[in-house]
């Protein structure tokens, strides 16, 4: 019997290695894959409070099912914008695409 | 309860439960020791299936081109295989040099994987199955999709540019093809109103390529380019590409791609002849479930037979012929068939099973009917379209001026 | 110590390695790979939650089309000097900082939440049907608009992508 407060527990500590993978690494394409631990993270949450309070009610599979769609754009979306940045700064690294900088 | 010539492998399930728990062994680590022997035995038998299948492609394609096939080794070449699983084992692994350990090696172990998960899921009696998952269908599109993983992990794990281009050509093939597939894979799960394959067996009182023929199409033509098969072998164009993605591989880890690649054509036809033709129904196949057995191996060879005459008799395609065939023709027919299928159900739901079938038959042919008319009109404006000059002649008799 | 819960530290134990190997991995492509591990030991997770539908449509969502898409913008664009030296910016300590206190409020908000240690109760079968599932993202009273909203952003995200990411003919 594995108690909510594991996958909590679990799902805050995913969620926080995305957020420092965020912030912290210097090529877009790792900063887009630490968004997507994020997600998954978030996903983890909501089904274990689906699972141990609410097990009938459909709110958070359909929450699920939207944020897999929502990945799905903005992976596809991301990585286009970063192939396309690539084709004209020839740069993948987030310091260096400073144009708009103040 | 049936006999033991009627059901032997729920007989012998039954006694070797009875053994262990006689043994002293708590239930549930009863269920959890079969389980992983019944999985063990599972992959094991359909490895050692491959063996004839081998044999058995191997004559046919053979016969096909006009020559005999393997005859020297055994009577009709059936120990063919065996000399070639020998010759495997013992060629040397030689690893080409910076390639990356992991991705190079676990791509053989989950190209053979990916194609053995597919077998947990599949019905073979009525009582025989792996498991009865209530998302099967959805879980065979999974498994497919370490497939493509294995052939990535490959192409990127042997320091190869044209093991990586062949992977990535490989990749961009098998991605697109599944979209057809899983968009007409919804017409038995709409029949069956359910997902698991079990219950999509139950409910073909018609066999489902009466009532979905065009679905049946888009099936068979997305699998066999899923399977890597010609004419849709560009992945792993002997003549062209050096070979692709598992040019890097020697002895026992190609043995495995290679294997890999039959096991996946019968495993194709094994779900096509489930999912279309019924699987194991036929007569008398509920009362002595081994009867359902030997008309699902039946089936099975038959559409095996099928693949196998589509490799032996037409040439390759080029991959933006692939691209088209799949992008402008089988995606938009796939969305249509789906939604015209989902409309006709619903409007003759209330009636009666054979009048169904047939309605719905009629709906496809004229889906297919109209297919096949705006293909012709579209194949017609490509040929009027001038591609070399006119026709001149090569010498011009002048008489002598004089 | 129940099988199951020495399972899911198994699990849990995997999933965060791999990810903490994501985030600080020299090599684009070994992040990937570290990537698909981690998002399988999410799918295994889901099982664990019985949710059996949505580890099926991870591995075919995250692991079969998301993990090769990143994979594929990796290798177009891939640059010789690019894998070498740090992979992380100059402010690196104060990303571990925000972590490490996003983590810790988190977990000290929720447990002093009352339902914070509840054990799993049995679900009734029908808790999983994927009928109802279906039935009820088409209903017009339930989730029908957040369906058709799902759906209009996939189709943005589409275009979005093609027009963006296509060579410009001269």
């Amino acid at each position: 019997m594995v108690p909510l407060s594991w996958y909590l527990i679990f799902s805050a500590a995913i969620f926080c290695i995305g957020l420092f993978g965020v912030l912290a690494r210097k090529n877009s394409v790792a900063i887009l894959m630490g968004v997507e631990l994020m997600l998954n993270a978030v996903m983890i949450n909501l089904l274990a409070f689906w699972r141990f309070l609410y097990p009938i009610q459909l709110d958070a599979q359909v929450f699920v099912i939207v944020i897999f769609a929502v990945a799905a754009a903005e992976a596809s979306v991301g990585l286009a914008l970063i192939i396309s940045a690539y084709r004209r700064r020839n740069t993948v690294v987030a310091e260096e695409m400073d144009i708009l900088k103040g | 309860m049936t006999p033991v010539w009627a059901d032997p492998i729920n007989y012998i399930i039954r006694l070797l439960r009875e053994l262990l728990i006689g043994w002293g062994l708590p239930p549930d680590l009863t269920h959890f020791v079969m389980s992983l022997l019944g999985g063990f035995l599972l992959a094991t038998g359909a490895m050692m299936f491959v063996i004839f299948l081998i044999w058995y492609e191997r004559k046919l394609i053979g016969r096909i081109q006009d020559r005999l096939g393997p005859n020297r080794i055994g009577p009709w070449g059936i120990f063919q295989p065996f000399a070639d699983m020998l010759k495997i084992f013992i060629k040397e692994f030689i690893t080409p040099a910076g390639a990356d350990w992991l991705p190079y090696n676990l791509a053989p172990v989950l190209s053979v994987g990916s194609v053995l998960l597919i077998w947990a899921v599949i019905p073979f009696m009525v009582s025989v199955y792996g498991v009865d998952l209530n998302v099967g269908v959805l879980y065979l599109i999974a498994a497919g999709g370490f497939g493509v993983l294995s052939i990535l992990l490959a192409g990127w794990g042997s320091n190869n540019k044209y093991a990586l281009l062949g992977g990535f050509r490989a990749i961009a093939m098998l991605l697109s093809y599944e979209v057809p597939m899983v968009i007409c894979l919804l017409i038995p799960v709409m029949y069956a109103q359910s997902m698991s394959m079990n219950t999509i067996v139950k409910a073909q009182d018609v066999w489902f390529i009466v009532t979905a023929p065009v679905a049946a199409l888009i099936f068979f033509i997305t699998s066999v380019a899923e399977i890597g098969r010609a004419p849709f072998d560009l992945v792993e164009a002997e003549s062209e590409l050096v070979a692709g993605y598992n040019i890097e591989y020697s002895g026992l880890k190609f043995g495995m791609f290679f294997v890999a690649e039959f096991l996946h054509a019968f495993t194709v036809s094994l779900l096509f002849s489930i999912l279309f033709l019924g699987g194991w129904r036929g007569p008398g196949a509920e009362q002595i479930p081994i009867l359902g057995f030997i008309y699902l191996v039946i089936k099975t060879f038959v559409v095996y037979l099928v693949v196998i005459l589509l490799r032996g008799s037409l040439p390759r395609f080029r991959i933006d012929q692939m691209m088209d065939i799949n992008w402008k023709i089988l995606t938009p027919l796939a969305l249509v068939i789906v939604m015209v299928t989902a409309l006709v159900d619903k409007a003759v739901s209330g009636l009666d099973s054979l009048i169904k079938a047939v309605i719905l038959l009629v709906i496809n042919l004229i889906v297919l009917y109209i297919t096949s008319y705006l293909l012709k009109q579209s194949s017609k404006r490509l040929m009027a379209r001038k591609v070399v000059s006119e026709k001149r002649p090569v010498a011009v008799y002048r008489p002598e001026q004089s | 110590m129940t099988i199951m819960q020495i399972f899911f530290l198994a699990l849990a134990l995997i999933t965060l390695f791999a990810a903490v190997m994501v985030v600080t991995a020299r090599r684009m492509m070994h992040a990937a790979l570290w990537l698909i591990l981690a998002l399988l030991g999410v799918a295994v997770s889901f099982a664990l939650l019985e949710a059996s539908f949505f580890v099926v449509v991870q591995v075919v969502v995250y692991i079969g089309a998301i993990s090769i898409l990143i994979i594929f913008a990796i290798m177009l664009t891939r640059r010789e000097m690019l894998d070498r030296g740090s992979q992380l910016t100059q402010n690196w300590i104060a990303a571990i900082i925000a972590g490490a206190g996003v983590f810790i409020t988190i977990v000290a908000i929720l447990s002093v939440w009352s339902g914070f240690s509840l054990i799993p109760a049995d679900i009734p079968k029908s808790a999983g049907d994927i009928a109802a599932l279906g039935k009820a993202l088409v209903a017009p009273d339930q989730y029908m608009l957040v369906f058709e909203v799902a759906s209009v952003l996939l189709l943005a995200a589409l275009v979005g992508a093609l027009y963006v990411a296509g060579e410009r003919k001269k």
